[in-house]
């Protein structure tokens, strides 16, 4: 008979049957659990942050309250700690940065999408990402060895000839300060602002960009009337990720802003910001008072850019959900984007 | 308008005409067109400029004795970063073996198993914590793990960790995204089970794009200086291997080697500057071929 055949064949199969069914049972819970304790690690460790930031802080916030905030002192040896000078430092040289970044990076995405042959498109988009790849102490380096003298020697000099009569161009050039500061933070966000802006664009229907056209429309008038107005939420998440960026960034900002305490209408004058003066200055804090006072200084910072990256998501997201309702177009600006 | 255009003898049609509006119009498109080429042969000639100047200023000081030599001591002249090269591999190869594989589940988590909404929330999350200034997550690893013991080597791979963490779980949820439904349901209808469905056709179909991220992750963290001066930056000038210690690293070197006064100092950071460009742009080319790739193979169109 043949029957014994399949007999055999089924008492096998039945025991890698079971053994499967025991393997199946197991691995799912156990690939569900370790998947959520990764993503709940990922939750807590970010609540941890933001607490042992705040916690570090307490000192000084028990002893200076929140008039820290308003104090422009800064002074080791007496003990009197402020946020003032270094909060203005921050927003002077993000906002600065933002002021030509924004723009510059719109331009660049205009090139990108609309004006750039198709064969170079991939390419030059591809070099406009990699300046975001420089790692800040590189950049750091190019700033204090090559752009520091040039700012110096050259751009100064030239912008207080012709803007000399604004105080924010007057008074004495000098290699480190706000400009440079600003300068580099530009370098810095660019790519992030055109990453997002390039995708944002892509997106806008090409019916409407053609019905433009046949109205008469130049290109730059299609590009007013209808680009600009349909990727404006887009745009403007965009800038707000690039000033997140702008207000954390440390290294290359202390390598160049000259790490003086203090307000001066000039952008030729040193200055330093909240990240810059934790970063140079953690070495050599001497007093508990003072390390708890930078800590202080990073619980502001840490509170500035969690509510410019929160905004920023925030639109982004709803943007590009209204924009394409799936995954893929936003890909490419996702990885990018996560890169950043 | 449309009466004179339609007959042949008749005026020439009036949008034709080359107007002062007209040429003004035409001049003002010319001028926006202009600069926003402009705008990009500057971005590109930024990123030449800093490479160029890395390039020509590192190469003079980059030798066999500054790859293989640790620094010289005080007052004396050559030496090299190897205790740096080295510490930088030990430091980013820790922080990768705990952020890859975490940064793949969480990926997995939020584009398979978790709900759409608590899927969107921890995404949140992760962008936030993408953001936190790298010198915020150095102070908070200084608070948690450096006062009261010393900074050491575990202490820098933690902070590098956070650091990497969002990106390679961002990438990796991207690239999982993207993955046909019809694949996993055909798996789950031939009775295969959730997880062998996610382990053998869901992953193995989104590798190339989940490479992307980890590399991505690497070369970001492979250049960071702030989250380690405060954990790991008081570090021996020999070559060591020992993660309970400080070691030092590149960014770290060549951070003080920027703020040194003389020449040969600066020679030394351009030269550690270049050392670090050429991996992390390598890094990047590679990943980002890897993310074409992967992307025709999962059969989006790029």
């Amino acid at each position: 008979m043949a029957a014994s055949v399949p007999e055999l064949n089924a008492g096998a199969l039945r025991l890698t049957r079971a053994r499967r069914k025991l393997g199946d049972r197991l691995g799912d819970p156990i690939l569900r659990t370790l998947t959520w304790l990764a993503a709940a690690a990922s939750v807590v460790l970010l609540a941890l942050l933001v607490y042992k930031v705040f916690d570090q802080a307490s000192e000084s916030f028990s002893h200076f309250g929140l008039g820290f905030i308003g104090t422009r002192e800064w002074n080791a040896v007496s003990g009197k700690f402020g946020a003032a000078t270094f909060i203005y430092g921050t927003a002077v040289s993000a906002f600065g940065a933002l002021l030509i970044a924004g723009p510059m990076a719109i331009a660049i995405a205009l090139f990108l999408t609309e004006l750039a042959p198709r064969a170079i498109r991939r390419p030059v988009a591809t070099l406009v990402d990699l300046l975001a790849a420089i790692p800040s102490v590189v950049l750091g380096l190019w700033g204090i060895l090559v752009l520091a003298p040039f700012v110096e020697n050259q751009l100064e000099p030239a912008l207080k000839s012709v803007l000399g009569w604004i105080p924010l161009f007057g008074g004495t050039a000098s290699p480190f300060g706000l400009l440079p500061a600003i300068l580099i933070l530009t370098i810095m966000t660019v790519p992030i602002v055109a990453a997002i802006t390039r995708e944002v664009f892509a997106t806008v229907p090409t019916e409407l960009k053609e019905g433009a056209f046949a109205l008469g429309a130049t290109r730059w008038e299609m590009v007013r009337a209808v680009i600009l107005p349909y990727a404006r939420p887009g745009i403007v998440g965009g800038v707000l990720l690039g000033l997140g960026r702008a207000l954390g960034e440390a290294i290359a900002v202390t390598q160049v802003i000259g790490d003086t305490a203090g307000i001066h209408a000039s952008l030729f004058a040193p200055a330093d910001t909240l990240a810059s003066r934790v970063a140079s200055e953690y070495q050599g804090a001497a007093t508990t008072l003072q390390i708890s006072s930078l800590a202080y200084l990073s619980a502001i910072l840490l509170v500035f850019s969690l509510i410019a990256n929160t905004i920023a998501r925030l639109i982004v997201r709803r943007t590009t959900r209204r924009l394409q309702g799936g995954a893929t177009a936003g890909a490419v600006a996702d990885i990018t984007e996560a890169e950043v | 308008m449309s009466a004179s255009a339609a007959g042949p003898p008749g005026p020439v049609h009036p949008l034709l005409v080359s107007d002062g509006r007209l040429r003004r119009r035409k001049l003002v498109n010319r001028t926006m067109e202009g600069t926003a080429t402009l705008a990009a042969l500057i971005a590109v000639a930024v990123l030449a400029l800093v490479i160029v100047s890395v390039l020509l200023k590192g190469v003079s000081a980059l030798n066999l004795d500054f790859l293989t030599k640790p620094p010289a001591p005080f007052g004396q002249s050559g030496g090299g970063i190897s205790n740096a090269i080295v510490g930088t591999a030990l430091l980013v190869g820790m922080a990768s073996v705990v952020a890859i594989p975490v940064g793949l589940l969480i990926g997995l988590c939020t584009s398979e198993f978790a709900p759409p909404r608590a899927a969107s929330s921890i995404r949140f999350c992760l962008d936030i914590l993408n953001g936190v200034p790298t010198i915020v997550t150095g102070i908070f690893v200084f608070g948690l793990l450096v006062v009261g013991h010393q900074q050491s080597g575990y202490a820098g791979a933690f902070a590098l960790a956070i650091i990497m963490l969002p990106i390679v779980a961002r990438a990796a949820h991207e690239v999982l995204a993207l993955v046909p439904s019809t694949l996993k349901e055909a798996g789950l209808a031939l009775g295969v089970a959730r997880w062998r469905t996610v382990l053998t056709i869901v992953v193995p179909t989104a590798a190339g794009g989940m490479i992307t991220g980890a590399l991505l992750g690497v070369a970001r963290v492979a250049g960071e200086t702030a989250p380690l001066l405060f954990t790991c930056s008081i570090a021996s000038t020999q070559v060591s291997t020992n993660p309970s210690q400080a070691v030092a690293s590149i960014p770290v070197r060549i951070f003080e080697l920027s703020e040194g006064p003389s020449p040969a100092e600066h020679a030394q950071g351009w030269a550690a500057a270049l050392l670090l460009i050429l991996f992390v742009l390598l890094l990047n080319v590679v990943a980002r071929a890897l993310y074409g790739r992967a992307r025709s193979r999962i059969g989006v169109a790029s």
